[in-house]
């Protein structure tokens, strides 16, 4: 373990060692910020990196601790948050143009509970345009790219946030998932990501995307790190209304807990089709094989409105989207077109400059959708396939604890390979979106390597509020099929 | 499913974003691929089904409505393209 460098610890062993006093919270916040100095020009994982406030924030946790009261934790450990996550005083773009000045006069709810527990921050991960993508291609900040290989993409929209955790730029970071942005980049990243149910964490402060879908959620290198992460931005706030007034079970204690009896539910229309890649297929059998070796059950379950899941979410999220983003116009906040003679020019030439390609394509059907005469044959009719899919879940769990699927169809793709047709780049979310369409949760965890060394990702979904069994299912994967959590290019 | 170029207009009118002719166009095209795909929908009959507005059963949620004021007004006015004093300036809205 002495051998280990400080970059690669987990999230768990930092912690240990900085409140063991084995190592100061400067001392690892200095490699860490050493670390992302070299490889972000290359990687592009970060859109703002806070060298000072970070130091400054170490020597705090340094002095807090020598006084004998860390904060909790997360005390002295640095991580990254997506660029969505407004913290008070640093620029919060969401990738966008529109906001590349924005200064948030608060933090956002998981900004304030990380730094409650203690974290240092060492900036803002890139991200597809809010959070519009699949490949974080779509950013105004330019590409991130996959640290296992550099001409591939890292997933998205997340995709700042898993490629700087798998090339150890962070101990963990926060993303956000609303169709999929944390576990599909964390599967072709090969790290771990949380997609919690709707409601468990705050959205205080995150930037809204489609309202109904979108979730917070942990990005870190190993199963015990999400389920640490996962217990402190947890948790009910009367500031998000959508907020679930539930406790916070200890989810740290569920991860070595034994699957022995666990009904493992495969659904059918996962694992047909000609789109699944045979080496994704492959790597979840043996995600099976080691769930079952440890006594886990399998057994056969049905989603049969599946195939419907991908219209109805590009659908609502667009429709959602489109209200939400009616906010930038140029007035409070944010990029200003200059030289328009009216206020509604002025209003439509900063939008038409200040967002990318793939927001207005959204915004358009977006409004498309919810303009009089279609509503009923567009976003009612989405609203309706919903309640289908929620009742194929519920229906599947009553004969299993736990899904087992792949997170996404390939591994990670080139990077301008998908960018021509938007179809076909939504289509790499169609294992992840039924889960947002539920609200329920899903983690991508790793289980193996293509022929070409590419990270393939397992996805667990489990029912409303069932974390626990996701985590438990996800360290029984992690202990019997080990996946190197680092990306080996980047040493 | 076919999309007018006026139909693309009328839409972005609404939505408040100039588009270039050549962003209508690819969007008059790229709207009717998409909204095809989506026509798939149709093939389910959903006469029954109650719409989802929440996927996790909750009541409504209701709170005293009481004001909590920001306490910090210049943090929130410093971000303003264009401001005079308290107020956010906008380009004139009424003609002559």
């Amino acid at each position: 373990m002495e051998n280990v460098p400080v970059h690669q610890w987990s999230l768990l062993e930092a912690a240990r060692r900085v409140r063991e006093k084995e190592i100061s919270s400067r001392e690892l916040t200095k490699a860490l910020l050493a670390r992302i100095e070299v490889l972000n020009p290359k990687i592009n994982a970060y859109i703002t990196v806070l060298p000072e406030r970070a130091m400054a924030q170490a020597a705090a946790c340094d002095e807090e601790l020598a006084r004998g009261a860390p904060r909790g934790p997360l005390h002295g450990v640095p991580v990254g948050l997506k660029d969505i996550f407004c913290i008070r005083g640093v620029r919060t773009t969401c990738g966008s143009r529109i906001l590349h000045n924005f200064d948030p006069p608060y933090d956002a709810a998981v900004t304030t509970k990380v730094l409650a527990a203690g974290a240092v921050l060492l900036g803002k991960q890139n991200m597809d345009e809010f959070a519009m993508g699949s490949s974080t291609e779509t950013s105004h900040f330019g590409v991130t790219r996959n640290p296992w290989d550099l001409s591939r993409i890292p997933g998205g929209s997340s995709g700042g946030t898993a490629a700087a955790v798998s090339a150890a730029m962070c101990f963990a970071g926060v993303g956000t998932d609303t169709g999929g942005s944390i576990r599909q980049p964390a599967s072709l990243c090969g790290v771990v990501g949380v997609k919690p149910t709707y409601g468990r964490v705050s959205r205080y402060g995150m930037v809204a995307f489609a309202s109904s879908l979108d979730q917070g959620g942990p990005i870190t290198r190993t199963v015990a790190d999400s389920a640490r992460m996962l217990s402190v931005i947890a948790g009910y706030d009367r500031r998000d209304s959508t907020s679930v007034d539930l406790p916070v079970p200890d989810y740290l204690a569920a991860v070595d807990k034994p699957v022995k009896g666990l009904r493992v539910g495969l659904p059918r229309e996962y694992f047909e089709g000609d789109g699944l890649d045979p080496a994704v297929r492959a790597a979840v059998e043996k995600a099976l094989k080691a769930l079952t070796d440890q006594g886990a059950t399998p057994v056969e379950v049905s989603l049969p409105h599946t195939s419907f899941a991908l219209s109805a979410y590009y659908l609502i999220a667009p429709a959602e989207a489109s209200s939400n983003l009616a906010r930038y116009d140029g007035v409070r906040y944010g990029y200003r077109s200059e030289g328009a003679s009216g206020l509604i020019e002025m209003m439509s030439k900063t939008r038409a400059e200040g967002f990318g390609a793939e927001v207005k394509r959204r915004i358009m059907i977006g409004t498309y959708a919810l303009s009089a005469g279609y509503y009923e044959a567009f976003y009612g009719k989405a609203q309706k396939v919903r309640t289908l899919i929620r009742g194929d879940f519920a229906k599947a769990f009553g004969k299993a604890d736990v899904l087992l699927t792949p997170t996404a169809p390939t591994p990670a793709f080139r990077i301008g390979e998908k960018t021509d047709d938007p179809l076909t780049m939504y289509l790499s979310d169609i294992f992840t979106i039924p889960c947002n369409l539920a609200g329920i949760p899903g983690l991508s965890v790793p289980c193996g390597l293509s022929a070409s060394g590419l990270p393939i990702g397992a996805q667990l979904l489990s029912d409303h509020f069932r974390e626990e069994t996701l985590f438990t299912a996800a360290g029984a994967i992690e202990r019997a099929v080990p996946v190197p959590r680092v990306a080996p290019l980047t040493g | 499913m076919a999309i007018t170029r006026e139909e693309v207009l009328h839409v972005s009118r609404l939505a408040r974003l100039s588009l270039s002719d050549a962003e209508a166009e690819r969007l008059r095209e790229q709207l009717g691929n998409l909204l095809d795909y989506m026509k798939q929908l149709d093939r389910l009959d959903t006469r029954d089904v109650v719409p989802t507005s929440h996927a996790v059963e909750m009541g409504t949620p209701f709170r005293e409505d009481v004001v909590h004021p920001f306490g910090d007004r210049e943090a929130l006015l410093k971000n303003a393209p264009d401001r005079e004093g308290d107020f956010f300036r906008v380009p004139r809205i009424i003609e002559d």
